[in-house]
């Protein structure tokens, strides 16, 4: 019988560098699932949430109900939530995608609106009065100057949909939450460990990417900065 | 519905709600959980808060506190904590990471609720020959209370959510009516359980919204 190698992965050791290269196709397919559910989620989330937004704010009547339906939906814990969806979806990716797209809802909704609403007055007359459609004064000036608070929305969304992904694993489906929630259960330190910072690291990669993009689609607010 | 009418049953069941995996005790756990660490997170948060906010220091501190919270995975922290030395000693894990997650609110809000109170007339509360001290209880305090209480408000759901997952972790609390559901594989008792947590939640939201309200107007009218 020989003897069991004593490397940081026999010892349980928190930072293992074999277990990074041991492992790699386990981590990478996690960190590629990870970021699928979030870009997935947050698309989604997006492309209900600029409607709505758009609704709420042309029909005052909309803004109470839309406003208060998402903050209830933020209240509920993540576990509830994708609990609740469980009998609709059943154990599978579209469970933890539609929890995630309710919470980034309510992100994206609440600064999209709050945008639209802090456009001025006199600018939405200058452009009425330069003979701009409602077509064009939404595309060409209302959203443009919506989009720095309506980015800020994206970032907290987006953020928060990572570190929300790894609630998922308790449907089987969390990315890199997978790998803490087994890693749990075996008492796999270096697992929950590696797998805990690729997940920070995401987010701040996210952070940083999406802040860049904004940079880029508002050069105009570079020069008071 | 099907799943509806058997999580009504699994809800009108006596025997789920006594014992200790039935909901009262869940419940109690719960609330045991939330409360406990909303004090000792208020007790370590609003004095640093306070201070900082009355001298003008460490806002970047405080502001970037959130963000790095918001990037934290709150399930990450409970299993990180559970795998230290500190997991062998019961609740504590859980008692660590429900408090980190409900202190960046708490500092943030009382943080900008101090700086936002008007310049004008902390210079004029200064001018009338007022300490540092009766500067901070008398004038900011008072009038940085509303984001005060919403902070507090803020991170009391924060803790109901925490303590929820605290469950996945092997934490008590209504969470573990949720996890035991997946494990005996019974959608309704997981989504009684979900029912459970999101109406405690909506409870602790308004219960602390209301008592944000009455706080206020009572200010008003002793002022």
């Amino acid at each position: 019988m020989t003897a069991p190698p004593d490397d940081c992965l026999a010892r349980n050791e928190w930072i293992c560098g074999a277990y990074l290269s041991s492992r790699r196709e386990i981590l990478i397919d996690a960190v590629l699932q990870h970021l699928q559910l979030t870009v997935a989620s947050v698309a989604i989330a997006l492309l209900i949430a600029v409607p709505l937004a758009l609704a709420a704010r042309r029909w005052r009547w909309a803004a109470g109900p839309v406003l208060a339906t998402t903050t209830v939906l933020y209240t509920i814990p993540s576990l509830a939530m994708f609990s609740l969806l469980l009998p609709l979806y059943g154990l599978s990716a579209a469970l933890v995608i539609a929890g995630l797209v309710l919470y980034s809802l309510t992100l994206l909704v609440r600064n999209i609106l709050a945008g639209l609403r802090a456009v001025p007055e006199e600018t939405r007359q200058a452009a009425r009065g330069m003979g701009y459609g409602p077509l064009r004064l939404l595309l060409a000036v209302e959203l443009p100057l919506a989009l720095p608070a309506a980015m800020a929305g994206l970032r907290i969304a987006t953020v928060s949909a990572v570190s929300l992904v790894t609630i998922g694993a308790i449907v089987g489906h969390g990315g890199l939450g997978n790998l803490i929630y087994s890693g749990m259960n075996t008492y796999f330190k270096a697992q929950v460990l590696t797998a805990s910072v690729l997940c920070v690291l995401i987010a701040v990669a996210a952070e940083l990417l999406l802040l860049g993009a904004g940079r880029l689609l508002t050069p105009w607010t570079r020069r008071q900065a | 519905m099907n799943t509806l009418s058997d999580t009504w049953s699994w809800l009108t069941t006596a025997a789920h709600w006594s014992g200790p995996d039935g909901v009262w005790h869940r419940l109690g756990e719960h609330l045991f959980l939330t409360a406990v660490c909303l004090l000792i997170s208020c007790l370590i948060a609003l004095p640093v808060a306070l201070v900082l906010g009355h001298l003008g220091k460490g806002g970047a501190l405080a502001v970037n506190l959130s963000n790095v919270g918001r990037a934290v995975p709150t399930f990450a922290v409970l299993v990180l904590l559970l795998l230290t030395p500190i997991g062998t000693h019961g609740q504590w894990s859980t008692i660590i990471a429900l408090v980190l997650f409900a202190v960046p609110p708490l500092l943030t809000n009382a943080y900008v609720g101090m700086r936002e109170v008007d310049r004008d007339v902390v210079r004029a509360a200064r001018g009338m020959g007022m300490t540092g001290r009766q500067m901070l209880v008398g004038v900011e305090l008072p009038l940085a209370l509303p984001m005060i209480l919403t902070g507090v408000r803020i991170a009391a759901v924060q803790l109901v959510a925490t303590a929820t997952l605290a469950a996945l972790a092997g934490g008590g609390g209504l969470g573990r009516i949720i996890t035991a559901g997946f494990n005996l594989a019974s959608t309704p008792q997981v989504v009684a359980g979900a029912i459970l947590v999101a109406v405690f939640a909506l409870l602790v939201e308004s219960l602390f919204e209301a008592g944000q309200r009455l706080a206020l107007q009572r200010g008003r009218e002793a002022a």
